[in-house]
């Protein structure tokens, strides 16, 4: 045998697989039934019970509207801390320093308790009521428009504004970085073709920073996947975890229960990462494997004093 | 209007504490190709950005075909133009950079067709014939759905010089365009340009390829330490330099 090594290695390997699988086949106390087929009399799977399954919908939900704040929010953030205007960068700095300073937890369950501080939300004249009392009118507020704050701040949106408003700041960052790797040789010559800055930034400069931008957002995503198990302290009882806990709670099963919340995050994040090649790949456009052996060749040949002679066979 | 299409007056530029071009005077007639020699940090490059106007000048006026660039005069002061009508300003004049400056993450023919569709509100299937016929010109008729990475330089050159000539230039700005180029590609860069020259282009060429210079230049400014220390017709300049410094230069690069 030429390489023993290997072999012992993938002997060992054999036999840890061959224990992990006899422990999930043989150990009853999994109970794959109820996790897969019937929980209690008549019922589904716990993974497929309505609770469940409303519950993983609300994490879905969640997920997606929590990253369209921070991806939205995240990028002009990032645009304003690289603005030359020194209040609007100062806004985004301090921005990302408080919401990359406090925990989520701490966050979500903040916003939960929000409502504490008003009774009413809305939009109107700022210090409306006093206004109203220094010209003798007592009712009047100043409010435009405005809802109950406990409606408003209760649950769902609450997680997901605590979500969402985190996530920008690290968005925020994350753009910027794009944004920056980028050569200012590009905005160049955009700018002398006679593109507007607005048109630079989103014709030449952000498609290309994405190549930057998209794996750490895909991080960011699946993370959040996961973060949205958080606001089960807001409270917010629609979402995958509460509910299965939920399940729990009732049956006093545990362990199954842990496996079928595990197996659906699995799930989620597996079609997310498939999801994330397939972005990655469009963006990676023009800077083909290809293109890239061909620069490195060049770029080795110049080193060495020599002389690229290739002229680029269309590929 | 006017028979001259660029003219520069007393241009003054400084980089915090460091003035870099010191009263820059120059005249280019239409169809008339000006070469700029020079030492490295002369103000060569800054000189050319400030022509279209992405460095503001501290002091002096540079006009293009008769308007003044990046303001507005009115009652004996300048006001700075907004952002869009210094764009509208840079659509006439085509710039093409040391590094080439394509844009990667689009093939040859879209890095054409983008500014005049984009900025212009071109119609698009019109663009595209110009921009293919003007790829052709340049000898890249074969590449136009290649990436620019697929290309070498001296085609990714080409490229940017058909990019610029998309938006229908009255005046090419071109700053040591063969300068990151491998010896045997530079022949074809400046081919194209001498075409380009010959078609009747008004150009000011930033280069060190004296022979080009010689050949095509119609008129030779030699600068060192932000000021025009010499110019005139390029044979007379190159074989009779009248000046120490020119005399130096041109025999460190000879
Ligand atoms: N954006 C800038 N900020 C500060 N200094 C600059 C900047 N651009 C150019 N310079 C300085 O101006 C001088 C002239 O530069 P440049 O015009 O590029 O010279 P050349 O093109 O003739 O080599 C150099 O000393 C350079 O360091
Ligand atoms: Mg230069």
């Amino acid at each position: 045998m030429r390489r023993p090594g290997r072999w012992v290695a993938l002997g060992v390997i054999a036999i840890l697989v061959a224990m992990f699988v006899h422990l999930l086949v043989t150990n009853d106390r999994f109970r794959w039934s109820f996790i897969f087929l019937e929980y209690q009399d008549g019922k589904r799977g716990v993974m497929f019970t309505e609770p469940v399954l409303e519950g993983l919908r609300g994490t879905i939900l969640l997920t997606l509207t929590s990253m369209a704040i921070g991806i939205g929010l995240g990028v002009v953030i990032a645009i304003m801390r690289l603005s030359t205007n020194r209040i609007l960068s100062s806004v985004a700095f301090v921005y990302t320093w408080f919401f990359r300073a406090v925990p989520r937890l701490v966050l979500a369950v903040l916003f939960g308790n929000l409502n504490i501080l008003w009774e009413r939300v809305g939009f109107g004249l700022p210090f409306g009521t006093q206004i109203g009392k220094l010209f003798g009118l007592d009712g009047f507020d100043g409010q435009f428009y405005s809802i109950k704050a406990s409606d408003l701040l209760a649950g769902f949106v609450a997680g997901m504004l605590a979500l969402g408003l985190s996530e920008a700041a690290y968005m925020a960052e994350i753009v910027r970085a794009g944004i920056q790797s980028i050569d200012p040789g590009q905005s160049e010559a955009a700018v002398a073709l006679g593109m507007s800055r607005g048109k630079v930034l989103r014709r030449i400069v952000l498609p290309q920073a994405m190549r930057v931008i998209v794996p750490p957002t895909g991080n960011e995503i699946i993370a959040m996947v996961k973060d949205t198990s958080l606001v089960a302290f807001v409270p917010v009882t629609f979402e995958l975890w509460f509910q299965l806990t939920q399940v729990s709670a009732r049956t006093f099963v545990v362990l199954p229960v842990i496996v079928a919340a595990l197996i659906w995050y699995l799930i989620l994040c597996t079609v997310l990462m498939i999801a994330q090649f397939f972005v990655e790949r469009h963006f990676s456009k023009g800077y083909g494997s290809a293109g890239k052996a061909k620069q490195r060749l060049r770029n080795i040949q110049a080193e060495q004093g020599g002389r690229f002679s290739g002229t680029g066979e269309s590929g | 209007m006017t028979d001259e299409m660029v003219r520069a007056d007393n241009v003054h530029k400084s980089f915090g504490s460091l003035e870099v071009l010191k009263g820059v005077d120059l005249a280019v007639r239409p169809g008339e190709v000006c070469c700029v020699l020079g030492p490295s940090g002369s103000g060569k490059s800054t000189f050319l950005r400030c022509i279209n106007h992405l460095e503001k000048v501290n002091a002096g006026r540079i006009f293009v075909d008769g308007q003044l660039m990046g303001y507005r005069e009115r009652g004996g002061k300048l006001h700075e133009l907004g952002e869009k009508d210094v764009a509208k300003q840079r659509q006439s004049i085509g710039m093409v950079f040391q590094r080439f400056n394509l844009f990667p993450h689009m093939t040859v023919l879209q890095n054409v067709m983008e500014a005049p569709c984009r900025v212009k509100g071109e119609n698009k299937s019109e663009v595209r014939d110009r921009a293919l016929s003007l790829l052709e010109r340049v000898g890249l008729g074969a590449k136009v759905d290649n990436y620019p990475a697929q290309l070498s330089g001296g085609q990714q050159q080409r490229v940017a010089i058909a990019r610029a000539l998309a938006m229908r230039p009255k005046l090419m700005l071109f700053d040591e365009p063969t300068s990151a180029l491998d010896p045997e590609l530079v022949g074809e860069v400046l081919d194209t340009m001498k075409g380009l020259a010959q078609d009747g282009m008004t150009m000011i060429v930033v280069t060190h390829e004296i022979g080009f210079a010689r050949e095509v230049g119609d008129n030779l400014i030699f600068m060192d330490g932000g000021v025009v220390v010499e110019q005139g017709p390029p044979r007379d300049v190159i074989s009779n330099p009248q000046h120490e410094r020119t005399r130096a230069f041109l025999s460190k690069v000879l």
